[in-house]
């Protein structure tokens, strides 16, 4: 074939091309380099997405979304007044971490977790944390999830966070950061469970060009681990997982996961306590229950104890777990470390209990009740996101480089008339990853969830949840704000 | 088994079940319809408004009555949602049961109440509603017939299945036996013709699928008391009163694991008691009680059993001796 026309079909297919005229556009792009060249592990996937036609890619997508509607992989929107469901949405452009990148990823969360959960033995026995004033005691004191009623209180095998998921960005640099960790009921591992199986059925020849650890091992590991925990070492306990109900976003999940693990799925009805023990209501009678995952928070878990009004919890069950005749997963009083102010004290937990530099850095964080701080902090309003201490779920934070004046000027007040429950951090410039939207593919900011389960050993989902900033520009991916999610796949190898 | 699993899945199965029912017993009016000569209001609303009756329901929305026309019926009997037996209200309850128990039923049988529902509730359905009544009603009776099937196929059938099959069986001897009362309502007070009886009779009959089986057996004329004979007393016939007697009694025993002949519980001293009085039963003995009173008598008792169900596994009373005492281990060498 002459030169010319070799040159010619290149320049057509370039134009065909989905990935035409996509550029990373002053962000870390996961896929390509500052130039524009296609990182090494994203050649192959580059390659096999380019031979497609936007059509043809349309296709794949609307197989994908039909299969989660069919399965119902759906979750609850609560402002929604039909309660409808709806799917997450799924991008079809897998992320890819290299071997290499995901053994630091890994190694740092190992470290994090064992910290925290040292923290949480130490907060709840001697605090000598707070003794040697390495975390002021103030900030115990005023901490909304600490439970001092479990001062004292041994829980099985000591273990605090069983299962953690702890959220991951990259700057504009790459370098991973902690934004936050989720130690009390982490959701959202169905999804990533789901959207393997899903783009295994789109794109079946992907997974033969690349080598992809599978994920699939998670609800076993999930099960060893609750048995692991099961009062005074019981060998053959019964575990069920504990959901708030249908009406709950996380329900597909909490069923999901049962499901996968092969136990019951109860509710708070289906619970009751005789004599400091639980048992569920069954056909044949009332059968005890030795372990929960329960996926209710604290608040919610025992209208005796913590909120009365709780309609979802089981009456006396707090009073069955003092007496060591239920293990719950996770332990009571772990919300002292998703307090956001507690987030800032990681680093140094890890240096106090491990005596190690943090492997995963956090986010840089000014404290609102630090004089210092503070008054950086309302300096500097409309160039830092600020966080309420206790909310999640994308709920009372402000990201000032994109808030109204007025919205500045509302969290102004609140910093101001409660410090204690707010924290700021720059806004970051997140990492982008190459997503098909409209026919062609365009930049979208990520996170990345791990799960981390934390039993017998630490083990790891290899990747975890990417979830994604849907909106053009828009830096939360939390699926009650518009995000969506996608396949994330971690190499045996490095590309 | 959780007690709220049990409730759920025989919940499901009864709303799927008489959702099956509903759309049969419609379609088979609509086309009972083409076949009697038209005689405006007065007819449409003897054949309509037993329909509903028959169903169960009160034919109205909202306390305001609907109007006996039949586009205003079926409209009620299958799109209403105010209708809490409507076929579209049945069909939201059975996804909704199901996906409380997702993690009991298989994931076949979940995708296909989903994609029924989804089916039903979208635009699509409405326009094959629209567009051709005997389209939608096939298509809606194929897609729970293979929900049946499928259940039959992929379900393990242990505890859950066989309250699946209570639910099954409960829902379709209450069908059936309501429509047979509705008949001899209608004959009692009716002054129609010979002719018009027999075609109400044969719908009764393509109601319950039963128009084949009754030729086959009988090789006759629909008479009456054969068509009663067939759906209250044939022990083969899946949609008869005694077929689904017998298997409801079946689904207890093998819950409970007590043998035929004894009973552990108020459900099964009443399923048994039903299943013997059926089984040493005839035509004539029924029909010299006055078959409207002996239905009558039927629905009594298979009410009375879904009480005793419901009180034995669902809701029973908290007490000392219904903790299950656990299995000691033996310590291993």
């Amino acid at each position: 074939m002459p030169a010319t026309a070799a040159k010619k079909n290149a320049a057509a297919r370039k134009r065909r091309s989905p990935f035409g005229d996509y550029q990373p556009g002053g962000f870390f792009d996961e896929m390509f380099d500052r130039n524009r060249v296609v990182r090494p592990h994203y050649r192959k996937l580059l390659e096999r997405m380019e031979r497609l036609s936007p059509d043809a890619l349309d296709q794949r997508r609307q197989m994908a979304d039909t299969t989660f509607l069919n399965q119902g992989i759906t979750f609850t929107v609560y402002s929604d007044s039909q309660g409808t469901e709806r799917i997450f949405p799924f991008d079809l452009v897998p992320r890819i971490i290299p071997a290499s990148e995901w053994e630091h990823i890994e190694a740092g969360l190992v470290q994090r977790i064992t910290a925290l959960n040292l923290f949480l033995h130490d907060l709840y026995h001697h605090q000598r944390i707070l003794h040697d004033n390495v975390i002021p005691r103030a900030y115990i004191d005023g901490a909304k999830h600490f439970r001092r009623e479990f001062i004292g209180f041994n829980v099985p095998r000591n273990i605090y966070i069983h299962i953690c998921g702890t959220d991951l960005v990259r700057d504009d640099s790459g370098q991973y950061l902690v934004l936050e960790d989720n130690g009390r009921c982490p959701s959202g591992v169905s999804y990533v469970l789901e959207n393997r199986q899903t783009l295994k059925r789109v794109f079946p020849s992907l997974f033969e060009a690349y080598g992809v650890r599978p994920v699939e091992g998670y609800p076993e590991d999930l099960l060893n681990l609750l048995r692991y925990i099961a009062p005074h070492g019981k060998p053959n306990p019964t575990v069920a997982v504990l959901t708030p109900g249908i009406f709950n976003s996380a329900y597909f999940e909490h069923s999901f996961l049962a499901r996968q693990m092969g136990i019951e799925i109860v509710e708070g009805r289906d619970l009751i306590v005789e004599n400091s023990h639980v048992y569920m209501r069954t056909t044949k009678g009332l059968q005890s229950v030795d372990v929960l995952y329960r996926r209710i928070d604290d608040d919610f878990l025992d209208p005796r104890v913590f909120r009365e009004d709780s309609a979802l919890g089981v009456p006396g069950i707090v009073e069955a777990y003092r007496a060591g005749n239920i293990s719950l997963a996770n332990s009571i009083g772990t919300g002292v470390a998703d307090d956001k102010v507690m987030y800032y004290f990681v680093p140094r937990m890890i240096k106090y209990y491990l005596d190690q530099d943090p492997i995963l850095p956090n986010v840089p964080t000014w404290l609102a009740n630090e004089p210092d701080d503070l008054k950086y902090i309302l300096d500097h309003l409309p160039e830092l996101v600020v966080k309420a201490a206790n909310e999640s779920g994308g709920y009372g934070m402000l990201i000032g480089p994109h808030a109204a004046k007025s919205e500045i000027e509302k969290f102004r007040r609140l910093v101001k008339s409660d410090p204690r429950n707010y924290i700021a951090q720059p806004t970051l410039k997140l990492s982008r990853h190459p997503c098909f939207l409209d026919g062609r593919f365009e930049g979208r900011h990520v996170d990345l969830r791990p799960y981390i389960l934390y039993g017998e050993k630490v083990t790891i989902i290899p990747g975890g949840l990417t979830r994604v900033a849907l909106k053009k520009g828009s830096l939360v991916v939390n699926s009650s704000q518009g995000g969506g999610s996608k396949d994330t796949w971690v190499l045996e190898g490095n590309d | 088994m959780l007690s709220r699993v049990a409730d759920s899945l025989y919940w499901m199965s009864r709303n799927v079940e008489r959702a099956e029912n509903i759309a049969r017993i419609v379609e088979v009016n609509q086309q009972l319809m083409l076949d009697v000569p038209s005689q405006q209001a007065v007819d449409l609303q003897r054949n309509w408004l037993p329909v509903i009756a028959c169903l169960g329901e009160e034919p109205e929305i909202d306390g305001r009555p609907i109007k006996p026309d039949a586009g205003s019926v079926t409209e009620f009997l299958v799109f209403e949602r105010g209708n809490p037996n409507s076929i579209v209200s049945c069909l939201c309850a059975a996804r909704e049961n199901a996906r409380t128990v997702r993690e009991q039923i298989s994931a076949e049988m979940w995708e296909q109440i989903n994609r029924t529902y989804l089916w039903c509730l979208g635009k699509s359905a409405r326009q094959s509603f629209d567009r051709n009544q005997y389209e939608f009603f096939q298509r809606l009776k194929k897609s729970l017939q293979l929900f049946q099937g499928i259940t039959e196929t992929t379900m393990i059938h242990e505890d859950g299945w066989d309250f699946i099959q209570l639910g099954k069986y409960l829902e379709r001897a209450d069908k059936t036996s309501r429509l047979l009362d509705d008949e001899y309502h209608l004959l009692r007070r009716d002054k129609a013709t010979a002719n018009d009886h027999i075609l109400q009779w044969l719908a009764v009959l393509r109601s319950c699928s039963a128009r084949q089986t009754y030729q086959k057996i009988y090789a006759t004329t629909v008479q009456p008391v054969k068509v009663a004979e067939l759906l209250i007393l044939h022990e083969s016939f899946p949609r008869s009163v005694k077929f689904c007697a017998m298997h409801l009694d079946e689904a207890l025993r093998r819950i409970s694991g007590v043998p035929p002949g004894r009973f552990s519980n108020h459900a099964e001293k009443l399923s048994g008691r039903l299943v013997a009085e059926l089984s040493f039963s005839s035509i004539d003995d029924l029909h010299n009680r006055g078959l409207h009173q002996a239905v009558d008598d039927l629905q009594v008792k298979f009410n009375a059993i879904g009480s005793a169900i419901f009180a034995t596994y669902i809701y029973q009373a908290i007490t000392p001796a219904a903790i299950i005492p656990e299995v000691q281990q033996v310590p291993q060498e």
